[in-house]
């Protein structure tokens, strides 16, 4: 049987939520069946639950707010922002409402909600519709930030962030909606050894079998996974270079043991994001890594980014910005190439 | 002393006044720092609003003109004074001070018009609990150039949210005359986006209270309203910025809510209430005075 596609699986999520809690709410733009969303993730909800899904005006600035305030009495929302570039126009509420709440009303209130939304292009949506700016999120603190990828299961971080009684801020992949969500079986995916990690946000770290040691730890997250293990997979075909791939969901906080442990048996760090390189989520990696792994650490940490610039909208220019699975291998053939 | 009727609301100005004066005195003494917004000559607004207000059940959400709502709504002096004077004993244990209060359904933030949206959604909130509870959200005429305040009209009306905006016109944001920032007027706004509104130009209470009790069974009936008052900050936005013309500001003491409510009662009972006041007041203060100060609990790393 082909495994379901990870857009149904954050469906399935999220219909398994609104039956697990009474107080869940959805709102978002155009989030009515039978459109059930921009992508489709909430599809079949308002028919299902009509009473407990509210499409709203577009009005991003406000909606945070109006998340944070069901959240203080009580109820669980859960916001979809249509793009993740539209983030941008909550920020007030984000930094200085949903961020602060709990901690400046000296732990009076929670605020159990959850706001999802996809980030990434690769989909010629242009400037404006397909950037990832998670990274923006990264210096908030109070905040939860899950960012899922194919190989994770989806409808369990969906209904682990609603269980959440903090702000979780989901990180979803327009890419990855359409592609089929790899589980491992038997403890692999594909030909590659995975373990993975628990919680709400856990890790999976993909190895070559039977091997201990490795050449280099590839970090990533979201849509960058697929093309961390395809950079992996071309380095031992074409290179006989053998990676390991820590896909990590907790960006905040960020879950870093995976990645100290694989770059205890690898000695480097390559770090992928989709997002733009300067200030990144790299950068922060970067910094804990040397921070926490120095003794581990055989040469400085390598960033694998976005071009610090807009993502162009023709396909051939969009792929030339973004990091693709030739971004990586070079990347990667630098840094072991470097090795004392 | 009566619960409610004129002479408890002129006492619940006074005490409001009192607090605010003393709170002004202790920053120019340099026993406070930071900085505070007083209501002083807004007293009428919190008052004549929240009297119609449920404890326990309604919710408020104010900003950071907020000690005289938030004295109105929970009598909480002690606590307040303390959260401006960073004690442990305070409303947020010190964390928030004078303008991010929040107690037994009473919220404040402090950026303009940020708090809007939280109001809507905690409006939307207690709709769906179904109990009766309305959440009364304060705004000024600064307030008005947020275009969150519209984006939020637009969805209290659309989901018929018992939700009261009270604007609180006092002609100035900080320093800009009401002329220079707002276009048309509170109740067309409001129209606009199909939510019914009223409009009082006065300081006294009773003429408030009256006008804000109508609104009130108005948005218990499940509709939103906005009730605009135009009223007048008689000290500084803050603590010493004022550039405003002193005659402007001497002729509006004559009419300063305190004055207006005060004239129509006896000059012994007045006393009587006013030194009623001022011994809650000073108990309070001493109970905030003897309050350690805030520490924060968890190391930093």
């Amino acid at each position: 049987m082909s495994p379901p596609r990870c857009g149904a699986e954050l469906n399935r999520g999220l219909h398994e939520a609104m039956a697990a809690f009474p107080a869940m709410y959805v709102l978002g733009e155009d989030v009515l069946d039978p459109y059930g969303g921009a992508f489709k993730i909430t599809r079949g909800l308002s028919e299902a639950f009509p009473d407990r899904v509210i499409t709203t005006p577009i009005s991003e600035a406000s909606l945070f707010g109006v998340a944070a305030g069901m959240a203080i009495r009580g109820l669980r929302p859960v916001l979809e922002i249509m793009f993740g570039d539209f983030i941008t126009l909550g920020f007030d509420q984000i930094v200085n409402g949903i961020s602060k709440f709990r901690e400046m009303y000296d732990d009076q209130v929670t605020l159990p909600l959850v706001v999802r939304t996809p980030m990434g292009g690769r989909r010629g949506y242009g400037p404006t519709h397909s950037q990832s700016l998670e990274k923006f999120l990264m210096g908030v603190p109070n905040i939860r930030m899950v960012a899922a990828s194919e190989v994770h299961d989806l409808a369990g971080l969906m209904t682990a962030a609603v269980a959440d009684d903090d702000p979780v801020f989901l990180i979803e992949n327009k890419v990855m909606y359409g592609r089929p969500n790899l589980r491992p079986v038997d403890g692999r995916i594909g030909e590659l050894d995975v373990t993975e990690s628990g919680g709400p946000s856990p890790a999976l770290t993909f190895s070559g079998s039977g091997f201990t040691e490795a050449a280099a730890t590839l970090v990533a997250y979201g849509g960058m996974v697929p093309i961390a293990l395809e950079a992996a997979t071309a380095l031992i075909m074409e290179h006989e270079v053998f990676c390991e791939v820590v896909a990590i969901s907790g960006l905040l906080p960020l879950d870093l043991d995976p990645v100290l442990a694989s770059l205890s048996r690898s000695g480097v760090v390559v770090t992928l994001e989709e997002g733009t390189l300067t200030g990144g989520i790299g950068a922060e990696i970067a910094a804990r890594v040397q921070e926490q792994g120095w003794d581990d650490l055989r040469r400085p940490v390598v960033r694998v980014a976005a071009r610090d610039g807009i993502i162009p909208s023709a396909p051939t220019l969009e792929d030339a910005v973004l990091p693709g699975v030739a971004h990586v291998t070079r990347a990667v053939l630098g840094a072991v190439g470097a090795r004392a | 002393m009566t619960a409610s009727g004129p002479e408890a609301r002129y006492r619940g100005m006074y005490l409001i006044r009192r607090f605010e004066e003393t709170l002004l005195d202790m920053f120019s003494q340099g026993l406070l720092v930071g900085t505070t917004h007083t209501c002083i000559g807004q007293e009428a607004d919190a008052v004549g609003v929240i009297g119609h207000m449920r404890p326990g059940l309604d919710q408020v959400v104010s900003n950071h003109r907020c000690h005289g709502h938030y004295i109105a709504f929970t009598g909480d002096l002690a606590g307040l004074a303390a959260e401006v004077m960073g004690r442990s004993g305070g409303t947020c244990s010190g964390r928030g001070g004078s303008q991010h209060l929040c107690r037994d359904g009473f919220y404040t933030n402090g950026v303009q018009g940020s708090i809007v949206p939280l109001a809507t959604g905690i409006a939307l909130a207690e709709r769906e609990r179904g109990d009766g509870a309305i959440t009364t959200v304060f705004i000024g005429d600064g307030t008005l150039g947020q275009g969150a305040v519209y984006e939020c009209l637009n969805m209290a009306s659309l989901w018929r949210l018992p939700l009261l905006f009270v604007v609180e016109n006092n002609r100035y944001a900080q320093t800009t005359p009401v002329e220079l920032a707002v276009a048309g007027t509170v109740p067309d706004r409001a129209r606009a986006f199909g939510v019914d509104a009223a409009h009082v130009a006065s300081t006294d209470v009773e003429e408030i209270h009256a006008v804000a009790g109508e609104m009130v069974e108005h948005v218990r009936s499940g509709r939103p309203a906005v009730l605009s008052i135009d009223t007048y900050r008689l000290r500084a936005h803050s603590k010493g910025d004022d550039v405003r013309d002193p005659a402007e500001v001497d002729a509006r003491w004559a009419t300063e809510p305190l004055a207006v409510a005060g004239a129509r009662l006896d000059a012994a009972r007045r006393a009587a209430l006013e030194a009623d006041a001022d011994r809650e007041l000073a108990e309070a203060l001493a109970v905030a005075h003897a309050s350690p100060v805030a520490v924060l609990d968890e190391a930093l790393a």
